[in-house]
């Protein structure tokens, strides 16, 4: 997928003047899913999960190719094609054999993020392949042409008036069709698309290595129809998905689940861990599986000592879904596939910092995301490792360089200080809304008013 | 190679045991109590029975747009039988450089501090955010811990260090909304205790559905995403319940509460909790 997180601001400036319907949609969703999880975990001990949930995935992290060798062996022992890819081009190619020596004409795809790393659905497009989304989230906006917005809820930015309107027009519903009406008729259309399609695509929320199982968890029913109908699947993994053991799968499915939407696992959990009918004796399921393992910029992440810890991430978008500055936007401002606290950590880790920037500062370091992730990912530290990167790497600019460096030796200089200070005071209006960061202020916000005595001068006039 | 396991956690989790236990050293007598103070036990750092001795840090915002409210946090101090003094070299506590990730910036700003503040029995600050500064990210700049063991913010210092709970009736019959600081609700955990203090000198504080959440402060975040900014202060000023005044420990926030109040004309007031605390001593006979 391209970058375009360099324009953050211009994107968010845009969303909430042209479309504030989008703050209100966004805010008013993340709060459910804020309010759910808080209540799926009221009376369980949060901390212990979360504390167990981080080691797992640390120990993974850190005996990954054991794990992920471990998890090849156990797949192909049952038949399925296992394939190893470090870029997008690379998954390209694999889908364009697989593509070509089974004359697929159309694919249908349950969600997946990685998918959007890679820019599937374009490169199948190209390759004369009807592509359908069938999460119902995922279908509105392919209908819209847009991506997705949240990494849980793709349309979470779409109200219902916004999906009555492009229903009407593609689907022929009522135009004030009832929620219950939109959802059949979107059953309605992906039934025969799941009947007459040649290939499903899927991503995996874990990979067990011990069993060498791929877990998807959702709630339509979509998922499991994409991963058994159409005679061949494939399965997008990242390498990060991995789990130990067969044990540990449980209790992720349930903290995963709870963390992302509040209910106390997934209406579906799949296993995929083979084709249907093989020697490992799979009563059902597609006659051929594939399995690609996607780096994509993780080895990178892995192996940098500040920041390796993002890719415990489960993707449960609690962090999004807690997140202020996400609110007001929705995840499009982020311009790349991962948005919120998330995109701020993990995107400069994937694509690099000069193609993300200003993403780590997208964010007042308001610790919210911290408490909720449910991997205890530290987040904010993570977004402060990559601001002083960009500090390092002279790509702040300049003037803010120069800005912080006046301030820091006036700040060990107690009276240019206070001289400094009192300057403030009497600067009139039309001075301080001139200056350069002050202007930015005053866009929205009356500037601070500094006038009277300072303390140091009430300190020294003695306080009574 | 991959790399081995590292320290994780938010720095104050793992710092903020060693600083509750250090609270806990203290007994906490029923009423104000000064009196009781030669009767408590003193943290290693003090090293005499005299008067207890608090250094204020005013902070640099505090010094420039609260100037009345850190003179209110002295009076309030006073009251309490503390010696407040003000060491006149203190600036600022770095926080604007680290946040923005001006790390040796940060430093030197850090480095002039904890040089200020050598001496300081306590240092008390009327300001949430600067307290987390000193405490959680201090240890990680400078050698020593010992600036961060002894700060407190001025509403935790009263409650926890001081063991006074009720200030005064000076507030009876106000109804007022709490804005939690970020820093002071997440990083050293300061919630109850400003409240508190204000119910039980006669406040309601009437719950506010947004009272956590941030104001869209967040240092030059302000300015690098106004935008989103101000959105953030609209998205707490529509939901704000009615109240005359919001009161907060942090300088920043209201700055940014207020400028956007001021701006779209919404008759509320915005003050800082010092001044709030010092409003319900008046009211004790
Ligand atoms: S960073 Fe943590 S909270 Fe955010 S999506 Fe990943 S696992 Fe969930």
């Amino acid at each position: 997928m391209e970058v375009h997180s360099r324009d953050y601001r211009d994107r968010a400036r845009r969303i909430i003047t042209e479309t504030p319907e989008v703050r209100e949609s966004v805010t008013a969703a993340t709060r459910t899913f804020v309010d759910n999880r808080r209540e799926a975990f009221a009376d369980l001990d949060e901390a212990a999960l979360s504390g167990w949930a981080k080691e797992v995935k640390s120990h993974a992290l850190t005996h990954l190719a054991d794990y992920l060798e471990e998890a090849e062996t156990r797949l192909v022992e049952r038949g399925a094609h296992v394939h190893w890819a470090e870029t997008a081009s690379d998954v390209h190619r694999i889908f364009e054999r697989i593509v070509e020596e089974n004359a697929v004409r159309k694919v249908v795809k349950a969600k997946s993020m990685l998918s959007e790393e890679l820019a599937l659905n374009p490169f199948l497009e190209s390759c004369g392949v009807e592509v359908f989304e069938t999460d119902l989230g995922e279908y509105i906006i392919q209908l819209l042409g847009e991506p997705p917005s949240h990494i849980v809820g793709p349309s979470i930015h779409k109200s219902l008036e916004d999906t009555r309107v492009i229903f009407h027009e593609r689907l022929g519903t009522a135009r004030d069709a009832s929620p219950e009406d939109l959802a059949a008729a979107a059953r309605d259309f992906l039934r025969e698309t799941f009947l007459t399609a040649d290939l499903g695509v899927s991503g995996g929320n874990f990979l067990v290595a011990e069993t060498g199982s791929i877990a998807l968890i959702e709630n339509e029913g979509n998922i499991r129809l994409s991963t058994s109908v159409p005679r061949i699947h494939v399965a997008l993994v990242g390498i990060e998905k991995v789990l130990p053991r067969w044990a540990d799968l449980s209790t992720f499915l349930q903290v995963t689940a709870k963390s992302a939407t509040g209910q106390p696992v997934g209406c579906f959990v799949s296993i995929i861990q083979g084709p249907g009918g093989s020697a490992a004796g799979e009563p059902d399921g597609p006659e051929e599986l594939h399995v690609i393992l996607v780096d994509n910029g993780r080895t990178r992440v892995l192996a940098d000592p500040e920041i390796w810890e993002a890719l415990r991430c489960v993707r449960c978008g609690a962090c999004l879904n807690i997140c202020p500055v996400y609110r007001q936007t929705g995840g499009h401002a982020y311009g790349y596939v991962y948005s919120g606290p998330l995109g701020g950590i993990l995107n400069p880790g994937l694509v690099g910092l000069e193609e993300t920037l200003p993403l780590p500062f997208a964010s007042t370091a308001c610790g919210a995301c911290a408490d909720v992730c449910p991997v205890r990912i530290p987040i904010p530290e993570l977004l402060h490792v990559w601001r002083r990167r960009a500090v390092e790497r002279g790509l702040t600019g300049s003037e803010e360089r120069t800005a912080l460096g006046l301030f820091a030796s006036a700040a060990t200089r107690s009276r240019l200080f206070g001289w400094a200070e009192n300057l403030a005071g009497v600067l009139p209006d039309w001075v301080i809304r001139r200056l350069p960061m002050l202007r930015e202020w005053s866009d929205g916000r009356e500037p601070p008013r500094a006038t009277g005595p300072t303390f140091r001068e009430l300190w020294d006039e003695g306080i009574e | 190679m991959a790399p081995q396991s590292q320290g994780t956690g938010h720095p104050c989790y793992a710092y903020g045991g060693g600083l509750s236990t250090a609270r806990r050293h203290f007994e906490k007598p029923a009423q104000l109590g000064w009196e009781h103070h030669a009767a408590r036990q003193l943290p290693g750092h003090c090293t005499s029975l005299g008067p207890m001795r608090v250094s204020l840090f005013v902070t640099c915002l505090g010094d420039r747009f609260f100037a009345n409210a850190a003179a209110d946090a002295v009076r309030l101090l006073r009251s309490l039988d503390i010696d407040v003094d003000f060491p006149p070299n203190q600036t600022c506590c770095g926080q604007p450089a680290w946040n923005s990730g001006h790390v040796p910036e940060a430093l030197q700003m850090a480095t002039h501090t904890a040089a200020v503040f050598a001496k300081a029995d306590y240092v008390v600050l009327p300001s949430g955010s600067c307290t987390a500064m000193l405490r959680c990210t201090y240890p990680r700049l400078l050698e020593s811990p010992a600036l961060a063991e002894r700060s407190y913010e001025l509403a935790e210092f009263v409650v926890d260090v001081l063991g006074v709970t009720e200030l005064g009736d000076g507030l009876a019959g106000r109804r007022i909304a709490y804005h939690h600081g970020c820093h002071a609700l997440r990083e050293i955990g300061v919630k109850e205790q400003p409240l508190r203090l204000l119910e039980s000198a006669g406040a309601t504080v009437v719950p506010w559905e947004m009272d956590e959440e941030c104001c869209g402060f967040g240092g030059l975040f302000a300015v690098k995403a106004p935008e989103v900014s101000v959105a953030m202060a609209d998205r707490k000023l529509d939901t704000l319940p009615d109240v005359e005044t919001v009161v907060s420990a942090d300088g920043g926030c209201l700055l940014q509460l207020d400028g956007r109040a001021r701006r779209r004309g919404k008759p509320v007031r915005f003050r800082p909790l010092a001044s709030l605390l010092w409003e319900a001593r008046l009211g004790s006979a």
